[in-house]
C-alpha cells in the first residue's frame, strides 16, 4: 500500500510517548479506552493502513460520545429508493482520514455509496433500507473518532459557494475572450502587411469577442459598482467598472470609424485580472469560514420536549414548553426551572469557574450546561427572542458597524479614482478643445489614461497579501473570520484578556497534596459517575480508576456510595471550607481527605503575554470572576492590570472606555459574556471551545485555543500591512511613469498591456514573498 | 491573407471547445473538492470498496 505524505515517525514499542489511535501524549499504548476501541475498530476492518498514510496525529481523533441526535430524521429518500444522509465530519483533515471513513462505511453490506469532501469537511452517505441505519453510521463514524453534525442550512451559506462559482465562470470567460481578443490584436500590434481592409476584419473580430465577454463576464463587477452607487460611494468596482465600458465604447467608434487601433485586449484582459483578484480574496477567506461554519454546525443541537417523541430543533420550541435538560447537556433556551433545584456550569454565560447551584422557580439563562442530574424546566422566551437571539441581534449591529471600516485598498481608492477621473475628463478636453482634434479621437487617449491607471496594482496587490497571510496564520490554527481582520490586527495597542477559557483552560486541575494513591484511586473511581467539572478533573488525573458501582449523586453536593462520601466539606460533615475549589473525601474508620483544584493556565499564557508586551501591546485581564481568583491569575500569568466580577456590560463598557481614549483594543474571550465586548472591540478572536455566539463576533477563531498563535499573529498581520503598501507604491510608481504618456497620445494598446501585466507580476511576486518571511 | 477565412475560425473553435471545457468540468462539480482530488490520487486500492461486497 503507498504511504501518503511523510510517514509519521513511528513511537518505539515499550515507550509509549503517544497514543496508538489519536497521538495524543500517552503514557500507555492508548490514552483512553475510546481510541482503543476506535484502534481495534480499524484493525477489524482491515484499515490499518489509516496510521501509516496519515500526515498527522496531532491527539484530535478522541472518540467521544455520539451525538445525542436523531441522524435518521435526516435522511433523504431517494427517487431509486435508496436514501441519503449529508454530514459535517469535524477531524477530517488530510486525504487518509476520507479514506478511512469511506472504507470504513464501504465495508457495511448495505452501503451504495460514500464519499467525503476534504475541502468542505462534507460526507455523503447512499444506502438501501431503513432510515434508522443513519444512527449506525453516525455511530461507526464517531467511534473512529470523528465528530459530526447534520448537513445544516448554516453551513450551506459557508459552503455553498454560489457567488465563488459565478466569479470562476466569469474569469473563465473573460480568459478566453482576452486570449483570442490578443490573437486577432496582435496582427494589428505588429502592424504586418496588413491593408486597411484587413485591419478592419481584425477590428470587427475583436469587437465580436470583445463585446460578448465585457458584457457577461463583466456582471459581478458591475454589481458592486451598482451596489457601490446605491450607497453613494465610489469603490474599487465602480473605477474598474467605468474603466472597462468606456475602453469597449472607445473601441467601438475606433471600429467604426476603422482608427488605428482597438482596445478590447485591454477591457478583457483587465477583467480577467480583476476576477482573479477578486477570487483570490475569496479563497483567502473560505476555508476560514467553513472551518468556522464547521464549529458552529456541531454546536447547534436539538432539546427534548416533554411530550414530544423525539427531540426538536431549538427554533421550533414554544414559551411554556416543558423541556428536559439531560446531564451535560447545554440549556439553549432561557427558561425557569420546575425541578427542585439544578447545578449549571454558568462559565459561558457569567464567567464563573465554578458551576452555580439554582433552586426551583429560578431563571436560567440559555448557554448554561448541566453539570448535576437531569432536570425540567419551563420555556420563558422562543430561541428568536431569548437572551442569545438578543445577543446575536447586537451582535449583527455591531458587525455592520465595524463593516465600515476602510479596507487599506479602499482608503487608497478613494483617494486614487477621483484624481483618476479628473485626469481622464482633461485629457479629452485638452485633446478636443486646445489641440482642436475631431472628438472620436480625443477620446482616445482620455480613455487610455482612465485604463493605465486602473486600480489594477490596488485590485491584485491587496488579496495576494491576504491569501499568503491567511493561509500562514491557518496552519497556525488562527482562522482568519473576517475580511479586514488582519489590518485591525496590525494596528491593535491594547489587548483585553478574558480568563476562564481563554488565559486559562477552563477546567479545574488537580494540585498536589497531603494524599495518597489509593485515595486518589478511590476518590477518582466514585468520580467517574459525576460530570461536576472536579470529579472529572479527579478523573482526569487518575484515567485508569475503575467506575465505583452504586454510586448516588446529590446534586450541588457531593457522591454517595453507602458510608463513603466525596464532595463539599459540608456534605462529608466537616465544617465550612472557604477555599472553594475544593473536594474531601470521608470514609469510615479513615481521615477525610482533601483535594484541592485550580483552574490552570494554558502552558503557551505566559509566553503569549510576554510576546503580546513585545509586539508593544499592553495587557489586561478582566473576568466576570471573583476578584481573589482573577488577581491569583493575573500575578501567576505576569498580567499587572486585572479586574473581576465584570458582568458582560461592565465588559463593554470597558470596552467602550478603551476606545475613547484612543485605544485599539484586540478582544480575546470565549464566552456568552463576553459577546458585546467582542463585538464592539477594534478587533477580537475567540477560542475554537468557545460559545458559538463569541466566534460568530470575532474576526479571528484560535483553534487548540492558543493564544500564543495569536500574538504571533500581530507581528505577521504587521508585515503583511507593510508589504500591502508597498504594493499599493508600486501601483503608484507606474502610474506617475505611465499617466503622462497617456496623456500625451504616446501610449498604444501594447504599452497598456505590457503596463498591466508587468505591475501585476510586480505586486503578486512581492506578496509571494511574504509567504517565505512568515514561516 | 485569404487563409484567414479558415485560420480565425479554427482558432475560435479551439478557443472555444476550450472554455465549453471549463464550463463543463465546472458544472459537473470537479472544482467542488481539490483538496481532496490532491489526496485521492494517491489511493491505490480504491477495489477494496468491490473485494469487501
Amino acid at each position: 500500500m503507498s504511504v501518503l505524505g511523510r510517514p509519521a515517525p513511528q513511537a518505539a514499542p515499550q515507550s509509549y510517548a503517544a497514543c496508538a489511535h489519536c497521538g495524543a501524549p500517552s503514557t500507555s499504548r492508548f490514552c483512553c479506552t475510546g481510541c482503543e476501541g476506535a484502534h481495534h475498530l480499524v484493525q477489524g476492518l482491515g484499515l490499518d493502513a489509516f496510521y501509516r498514510k496519515r500526515e498527522a496525529a496531532d491527539g484530535n481523533l478522541k472518540p467521544v460520545e455520539a451525538p445525542n441526535l436523531d441522524f435518521a430524521a435526516h435522511a433523504v429518500a431517494q427517487k431509486d429508493g435508496t436514501r441519503r444522509l449529508e454530514l459535517v465530519v469535524s477531524g477530517l483533515t488530510c486525504g487518509a482520514c476520507i479514506w478511512l471513513v469511506e472504507q470504513a462505511l464501504a465495508a457495511e453490506p448495505d452501503v451504495r455509496r460514500a464519499r467525503a469532501n476534504l475541502s468542505t469537511r462534507r460526507l455523503v452517505i447512499g444506502w438501501d433500507g431503513p432510515a434508522e441505519r443513519a444512527n449506525d453510521f453516525a455511530a461507526l463514524i464517531a467511534r473512529l473518532g470523528f465528530r459530526m453534525a447534520p448537513f445544516s442550512p448554516a453551513c450551506l451559506r459557508a459552503t455553498e459557494d454560489a457567488e465563488g462559482r459565478e466569479l470562476a465562470r466569469a474569469l473563465g470567460i473573460a480568459a478566453f475572450g482576452a486570449m483570442n481578443v490578443m490573437l486577432v490584436s496582435v496582427p494589428v500590434w505588429v502592424g504586418m502587411e496588413l491593408g486597411e481592409q484587413s485591419r478592419h476584419l481584425m477590428h470587427w473580430l475583436a469587437a465580436l469577442i470583445g463585446m460578448p465577454t465585457v458584457l457577461i463576464a463583466g456582471m459581478p463587477l458591475y454589481r458592486g459598482a451598482w451596489r457601490g452607487l446605491q450607497a453613494g460611494r465610489l469603490n474599487m468596482d465602480s473605477a474598474v467598472s467605468l474603466g472597462v465600458i468606456a475602453t469597449t465604447l472607445m473601441s467601438l467608434s475606433e471600429t467604426f470609424r476603422n482608427g488605428e487601433y482597438t482596445w478590447f485586449d485591454g477591457a478583457t484582459a483587465l477583467l480577467a485580472l480583476m476576477l482573479a483578484g477578486r477570487l483570490l480574496d475569496r479563497a483567502a477567506r473560505r476555508r476560514a469560514r467553513q472551518s468556522v461554519a464547521e464549529l458552529l454546525a456541531l454546536q447547534e443541537g436539538q432539546v427534548q420536549v416533554l411530550g414530544a417523541p423525539a427531540p426538536i430543533p431549538v427554533e421550533r420550541v414554544a414559551v411554556g414548553a416543558r423541556i428536559l435538560v439531560a446531564s451535560g447537556e447545554r440549556l439553549r433556551l432561557d427558561a425557569r426551572l420546575d425541578d427542585a433545584e439544578a447545578l449549571l456550569d454558568t462559565a459561558s454565560t457569567t464567567g464563573e469557574s465554578l458551576p452555580r447551584r439554582f433552586a426551583r422557580g429560578e431563571k436560567l439563562a440559555a448557554g448554561g450546561v448541566n453539570m448535576g442530574a437531569p432536570f425540567t424546566a419551563t420555556v420563558t422566551a422562543t430561541a428568536t427572542d431569548g437572551s442569545l437571539a438578543a445577543m446575536g441581534r447586537f451582535l449583527e449591529r455591531a458587525e455592520q458597524a465595524r463593516g465600515r471600516f476602510p479596507a487599506l485598498a479602499d482608503r487608497a481608492a478613494r483617494i486614487y479614482i477621483p484624481v483618476a477621473h479628473v485626469v481622464a475628463v482633461l485629457t479629452f478636453l485638452g485633446w478636443w478643445l486646445l489641440v482642436g482634434a475631431p472628438w472620436q479621437a480625443a477620446l482616445v487617449p482620455a480613455v487610455a489614461a482612465l485604463i493605465i491607471t486602473c486600480p489594477c496594482g490596488l485590485a491584485i496587490a491587496v488579496p495576494a497579501v491576504q491569501v499568503v497571510t491567511s493561509g500562514a496564520l491557518f496552519r497556525r490554527g488562527v482562522l482568519v473570520a473576517s475580511s479586514t481582520g488582519i489590518e485591525r490586527l496590525a494596528s491593535a495597542d491594547h489587548v483585553v484578556l478574558d480568563k476562564t477559557g481563554t488565559l486559562t483552560e477552563g477546567r479545574p486541575r488537580l494540585l498536589p497534596g497531603a494524599w495518597t494513591d489509593a485515595d486518589l484511586r478511590a476518590a477518582a473511581s466514585l468520580a467517574r459517575r459525576s460530570r461536576h467539572p472536579l470529579a472529572q478533573a479527579l478523573v482526569r488525573a487518575c484515567p485508569d480508576a475503575p467506575a465505583a458501582e452504586g454510586v448516588e449523586e446529590l446534586p450541588g453536593q457531593g457522591l454517595r456510595q453507602g458510608e463513603t462520601r466525596l464532595g463539599s466539606a459540608r456534605f462529608c460533615g466537616l465544617g465550612e471550607d472557604r477555599t472553594g475549589m475544593g473536594l474531601h473525601l470521608a470514609r469510615p474508620g479513615q481521615a477525610p481527605v482533601a483535594f484541592r483544584f485550580a483552574d490552570a493556565l494554558r502552558p503557551d499564557a505566559a509566553a503569549a503575554i510576554a510576546a503580546f508586551r513585545r509586539a508593544g501591546l499592553s495587557v489586561e485581564l478582566l473576568s466576570g470572576d471573583a476578584p481573589e481568583v482573577v488577581a491569583r491569575v493575573a500575578a501567576e500569568a505576569g498580567i499587572e492590570t486585572h479586574r473581576g466580577n465584570a458582568s458582560p456590560e461592565a465588559k463593554a463598557a470597558r470596552i467602550a472606555e478603551l476606545a475613547a481614549a484612543g485605544r485599539r483594543v484586540l478582544m480575546v474571550g470565549d464566552g456568552v459574556n463576553d459577546a458585546a465586548a467582542l463585538a464592539s472591540a477594534h478587533v477580537s478572536a475567540a477560542p475554537a471551545e468557545g460559545m458559538d455566539v463569541a466566534q460568530a463576533a470575532s474576526d479571528f477563531v484560535l483553534q487548540g485555543g492558543g493564544l500564543l498563535p495569536l500574538a504571533e499573529a500581530i507581528s505577521r498581520a504587521r508585515l503583511a500591512q507593510r508589504v500591502a503598501a508597498q504594493n499599493i507604491g508600486f501601483a503608484f510608481l507606474y502610474n506617475i511613469v505611465a499617466v503622462p504618456v497617456a496623456i500625451l497620445g504616446f501610449a498604444t494598446p501594447l504599452i497598456a498591456a505590457l503596463v498591466m501585466a508587468s505591475s501585476s507580476l510586480l505586486v503578486i511576486g512581492n506578496a509571494l514573498r511574504l509567504q517565505r518571511e512568515m514561516r | 491573407m485569404d487563409i484567414l477565412v479558415w485560420l480565425i475560425p479554427l482558432a475560435l473553435f479551439l478557443g472555444g471547445l476550450g472554455l465549453w471545457g471549463f464550463l463543463w468540468a465546472m458544472r459537473s462539480g470537479q472544482y467542488e473538492d481539490l483538496d481532496g482530488a490532491a489526496a485521492r490520487i494517491l489511493f491505490d486500492d480504491d477495489d477494496v470498496r468491490k473485494d469487501r461486497r
